[in-house]
């Protein structure tokens, strides 16, 4: 039997009775669904978002007061105060089950994870209760218009005004903002030193005066992104996260967690997997085929091969990589593998089912939506390749981080941020 | 090869290393170029005192193996071989040693094991057809059984050391099933034709069997039930290909890292140019995922797992692709040079070019997985292309 009691902390519920405790309590207050909700949700009007997340936040009120929210998060923070071995039984157990799949995205990690290590004792008595039981959802405030992959290079600036802080800039690729409550955003609060010695992270909540929120539309239909424009934005220096100007030991980490959020504690997901709307499995690619009459072409019979090998290739690769970085083998950087493997193969993907949708990609009538929407994804085909980090980013990675190439040339290094050369699309 | 060896298996694949380094240096293979065997009779007999030929046979048949899993031992000497790109019938000898070893009559183990373990007699397993029989796992040559014995009839190409070989084991078709022989190479009514290869040293031939009258005790198993006997032979026929592959990729990938490095243009080295960093990426990625499938299909194949085929599918269509797209570049990186005869890396690309058409190519395994996928969605809802 696993048991994971040890003498530090003898009350420890053990994994397999927490397990029975968890299967009784999702049986009795949780709905049994078919297909992971992510799955099936298309939110035809931003009503019916909304109506969604209210729903999702009592779900996730009813977890908090079942003890089953933020299982690895110490008691005294309003979580269980269990280990990650509970929090894996929980998503095992969660399976087939509907439970708040929406708010786990930026909102428990990064943000809550990041509060719980950066963050004062007030601050996490404050705010992670509130996480947890779905009042206070985060949305995260990294990137800029300026440059997604150079986060350090942020420009949102932020100048101390005695207890205050005034925030001015602009941040982009939020995800959910629109409905969230908080943002976790990072700053520069100091211009004159290296860019990653003047970054300052702050709380900043989203309907605050100063704030314009624009959602962003995407090529092949609304999407879940946000933009933010901070004008003269007063923040209470209470909200900052870390030291001031020590931002970029937060960020490291903060990026750590925005990585590795498919296998963190801090998130609620069925552990079969289980993804968001429109990501196609590869069978689908089948059902594509029989719909668009190409099934028996040998062409395309050898396009739906060659994905359904890159899948089960990546499944095994995902599980070497990591095993290869647990033993010392590889270094972590070595991560940028799978990064970079997922990319390649959703674009791949993507043109695979634009492919098997032949004509009706580009038009289509009311009986071929599923044909016409592929042609709408593959305008976004790149998306897996940009999202999170370029697929550039990681080469740039593995060949020098793993493979020991020299380093590529930094305009950026021992000089004063203010003096990094911009070009001229700075200010934009 | 898997990842973490345990310390008997790290000393087997040390074994062969030095010994491939020390009697098949790359000079010794250039030698061979003409050879009508491609190796001294001599290297194979050292080879399977070194265990080349025992792993999959039995130990009350004088086999044995190094861990609990035969196959992957084998396949660390398979890796071995692509890394050397060393000459030997590696695959066919294990699939026969171990499909008597399996179903043999203590007749026939006893007449061809010793011989075929001590590395002293060549054996080849005569399962491919020539064109239009040339599809990935046809079988059209005729077995037919009476009472008094079996008459063999069809033609096998390309047979591996076939011209070498004293048996040859024959997979043919008796009805709706199917019939392994074993067949004497000097039988009345066989003939042997030489074939030219890609490959340096590794040697084929095409081989007619013309009403050729075997006595019943000529069959392996039971005549029209040889079906998941071949089967077997095929999962660990493309398991020790991909691992052989995987050994010509990290050689190649090892070779052009460190020419890279090397080689200086315009004042720097090869390795700070970003166009050529971002393809050692990709191949990098190439390489870790081959090795992932490669060890997962051998282990797949090991346990006899149901998804065996799947992994291996999936393997031979990745590899198969990639492993060629990675040669290919290691040469594009090396230039002119890597184009030339007395250039090594043509060796490493001989090798894999090889297997990705050996036991099924790329499209081959691409359809089978796309087959798999279909009657997958059938089960799950027969009635969907009509929805």
């Amino acid at each position: 039997m696993t048991t994971v009691a040890d003498d530090a902390r003898p009350e420890l519920e053990d994994v397999a009775s927490f397990r029975a405790r968890a299967r009784a309590w999702i049986r009795e207050n949780l709905k049994p669904v078919d297909q992971h909700p992510g799955e099936v949700a298309e939110f035809r009007t931003d009503e019916a978002e909304l109506t969604e997340v209210a729903r999702q936040r009592a779900v996730q009120r009813l977890l908090f007061d079942a003890g089953f929210a933020g299982i690895v998060v110490p008691r005294k923070y309003g979580g269980a105060g269990l280990t990650p071995a509970h929090a894996r039984v929980f998503n095992e157990e969660i399976v087939g089950h509907d439970y708040p799949y929406l708010i786990q995205v930026a909102n428990f990690s990064p943000s809550m994870a990041v509060i719980l290590e950066f963050g004062t004792e007030e601050q996490k008595l404050q705010h992670v209760p509130a996480i947890l039981s779905g009042d206070e959802l985060f949305a995260t405030f990294l990137s800029e218009p300026s440059g997604g992959s150079d986060a350090a290079g942020a420009r949102t600036t932020a100048v101390r005004d005695g207890d205050e802080w005034v925030l001015n800039g602009s941040k982009i690729w939020s995800s959910f903002a629109w409905w969230r409550d908080w943002g976790l955003c990072l700053t520069r609060t100091n211009w004159d030193v290296e860019k990653h010695r003047g970054l300052t992270v702050f709380m900043v909540p989203i309907r605050w005066p100063g704030i314009e929120l624009h959602r962003i539309e995407m090529a092949n239909g609304p999407g879940h992104f946000c933009q933010e424009f901070f004008t003269d934005v007063h923040i209470p220096d209470a909200n900052r996260i870390g030291a001031v100007d020590a931002g970029w030991s937060v960020g490291v980490r903060w990026m750590f967690y925005e990585r590795s959020r498919e296998s963190s504690p801090y998130i609620t997901w069925w552990a079969t997997g289980g993804g968001m709307a429109g990501r196609l499995g590869q069978d689908d690619l089948v059902r594509l085929a029989r719909r668009s009459g190409r099934i028996h072409d040998p062409m395309a019979r050898d396009l739906i091969g060659e994905v359904r090998a890159d899948a089960l290739v990546a499944e095994q690769t995902a599980t070497r990589i990591v095993q290869r970085i647990r033993t010392g083998d590889l270094n972590d950087q070595a991560a940028a593998l799978i990064r970079l493997q997922r990319g390649v193969n959703g674009t791949r993907q993507a043109t695979v089912a634009f492919e098997l949708a032949a004509g009706a990609g580009v038009a289509w009538d009311e009986a071929d939506e599923i044909l016409g929407q592929q042609g709408l994804d593959f305008l976004t085909r790149q998306s897996g390749q940009i999202g999170g980090g370029t697929t550039e980013m990681a080469r740039n990675v593995i060949s020098e981080r793993v493979l020991g190439m020299p380093r590529e040339r930094a305009g950026d290094k021992d000089i004063a941020y203010r003096d990094v050369p911009k070009g001229p699309a700075a200010g934009r | 090869m898997e990842l973490e060896l345990a310390a008997e298996q790290e000393m087997f694949a040390d074994t062969t290393r030095k010994f491939l380094a020390e009697h098949m240096p790359v000079a010794e293979l250039r030698a061979m170029r003409h050879d009508p065997a491609g190796f001294p009779p001599d290297y194979w007999r050292r080879g399977a005192e070194l265990g080349w030929t025992s792993l999959l046979v039995s130990e009350e048949d004088g086999g044995g193996s190094i861990s609990a899993s035969p196959l992957a031992d084998l396949a660390i000497v398979a890796h071995e071989f692509g890394r050397h790109a060393t000459p030997g019938p590696l695959a066919v000898s294990n699939v026969v040693a171990g499909a008597l070893s399996r179903s043999g009559s203590p007749e026939q183990r006893s007449a061809i094991l010793p011989g075929l373990l001590a590395g002293q007699l060549m054996a080849a397993w005569c399962l491919a057809e020539p064109r239009p029989n040339d599809a990935f796992g046809t079988v059209t040559a005729q077995a037919a059984a009476s009472a008094d014995g079996v008459r063999l009839s069809g033609v096998k190409a390309p047979v591996e050391g076939a011209a070498q070989a004293a048996q040859f084991l024959v997979t043919a078709r008796s009805g709706d099933g199917m019939t392994q022989l074993l067949v004497p190479a000097d039988a009345p009514g066989v003939t042997v034709t030489p074939m030219r290869s890609i490959d340096l040293t590794r040697r084929f031939a095409a081989v007619r069997f013309d009403d050729v009258r075997l006595p019943r005790s000529a069959v392996l198993g039971e005549v029209g039930r040889a079906g998941s006997a071949v089967d077997w032979q095929l999962r660990v026929a493309v398991a020790l290909t991909l691992a052989e592959m995987l050994g010509t990729m990290d050689r190649a990938f090892e070779m052009t890292v460190q020419w890279a490095f090397d080689r200086y243009s315009f004042g720097r080295p090869l390795a700070s140019y970003q166009e050529l960093k971002h393809r050692f990426a990709d191949m990098k990625l190439w390489l870790e995922a081959s090795h992932a499938i490669s060890d997962g299909a051998v282990r797949a194949v090991a346990e006899g797992a149901p998804n065996a085929w799947e992994l291996l599918s999936a393997g031979k269509a990745y590899v198969g692709y990639h492993g060629i797209e990675l040669l290919q570049d290691c040469v594009q990186i090396h230039g002119g040079i890597g184009v030339t005869f007395d250039h090594d890396m043509h060796l490493y690309l001989r090798r894999l070019t090889l297997g990705s058409r050996l036991y099924g190519s790329v499209t081959e395994h691409r359809e089978r997985l796309t087959a798999a996928l279909e009657a997958q969605v059938e089960e799950e809802s027969p009635d969907d292309d009509r929805r």
